[in-house]
């Protein structure tokens, strides 16, 4: 058993808020630094950066997870992880074909850059991201499992987006069991608040920018050796999924 | 003016009414339940558009008169049960917020 510590909530230069020097390359190069083991790429609402970081960690040792921070109907923000890229890169398609379209306004929200792993320019999406799916907080774990995801309310703990700022307090038939909180101090307070077994509360930085990134300091216990990135993430999802109801 | 002769006067849709005689007195219009949790006041009507089952608990906490879902929002059939349940009356109304509210400020 091994220590991998993480940060599985961060966003690049294709989220509208996301720092332009944010890319995937350097969110990897930044993680390394930091002695990150595992890391998520979480953009609104599209993985279509998750390639490119990809690419960019197999250079920095550190084991890629392909994410999203899926804005649900409600305008509640759920930290979505795949296991692999290509189930990623089809949930980013269906998401795609089930969300708002509003045209981005780069001069207030910057541009949304799709770059490949050396940091070249590949696209830009027209649309802005953080628009909200079609999806329901109730279907969200549903339709993520159909794609291998799986899936927890992010920063439970904020005001934006959080799911206890929106619906007032955990729903008490809510299908998830991990919940992510971005303040790891108000962890033990958040876990008898809400009957949250403090193992089942993720600490994540939700970084749009690069010193915004987790240092060294949560971690999760995994039967792998570090290096050995397909079995650390397949521990990775078995622990994720062995919480969910 | 109770909840029933609310609902004729404004000609809106009755959800669900398992108490038509409750009072009506005001409106508060919201979609943060947190924030609606606080701030909606005894008998008010409260005008939103979120349908999440947890509206139920929250206008059972804040006791309002009834929950007006604006703008056509529906309700999953186990939320109207359990609005039903718990004695919260759901109105409806094609009108977006602004226009139910408008309609409705000063008459209630």
């Amino acid at each position: 058993m091994n220590r991998f510590y993480y940060d599985l909530h961060i966003h690049s230069c294709l989220s509208p808020c996301g720092d332009e020097d944010s890319t995937p390359n350097n969110i990897a190069g930044m993680a390394a630094l930091s002695e990150l083991d595992i890391v998520a790429l979480t953009d609104h609402n599209s993985c279509k950066n998750c390639p490119a970081f990809f690419a960019a960690a197999e250079g920095y040792g550190i084991t890629p997870i392909a994410g999203m921070e899926l804005t649900t109907a409600e305008d509640i923000h759920v930290v979505c992880l795949f296991e692999t890229l290509s189930d990623a890169l089809g949930f980013d398609s269906y998401v795609e074909l089930n969300r708002m379209h509003i045209r981005n306004r780069p001069e207030f929200f910057g541009e949304q850059l799709i770059l490949d792993e050396k940091d070249n320019l590949k696209g830009t999406v027209p649309d802005l991201l953080t628009s909200a799916t079609y999806f329901p907080i109730d279907e969200t774990k549903d339709v993520v499992s159909r794609f291998n995801g799986i899936c927890y309310p992010a920063h439970i703990d904020r005001e934006s987006n959080g799911i206890i700022a929106i619906l007032g307090s955990i729903p008490p038939d809510s299908p998830f069991s991990f919940y992510e909180m971005h303040d790891g101090e108000k962890r033990d307070e958040y876990s008898r608040r809400y009957g949250i077994p403090k193992e089942n509360i993720i600490i994540s930085s939700d970084a749009h920018n690069l010193p915004d990134i987790r240092d060294k300091e949560n971690y999760f216990v995994l039967d792998a050796e570090r290096g050995d990135h397909e079995t650390v993430r397949k521990r990775l999802f078995e622990l994720l999924r062995g919480g969910n109801k | 003016m109770t909840v029933e002769s609310f609902q004729n006067r404004f000609g809106l849709r009755a959800v669900c009414m398992p108490s038509p005689d409750k009072r009506v007195s005001g409106a508060y219009v919201g979609d943060l339940l947190s924030w609606v949790m606080g701030r909606a006041e005894a008998e008010n009507v409260w005008i939103t558009i979120m349908s999440n089952a947890n509206i139920i608990a929250v206008a059972t906490l804040a006791d309002v008169s009834c929950v007006l879902l604006a703008e056509g929002v529906s309700l999953d059939a186990d939320t109207v049960a359990l609005a039903a349940e718990k004695g919260v009356n759901i109105l409806s109304t094609e009108l977006p917020a602004y226009e139910i509210a408008g309609r409705i400020y000063g008459n209630v």
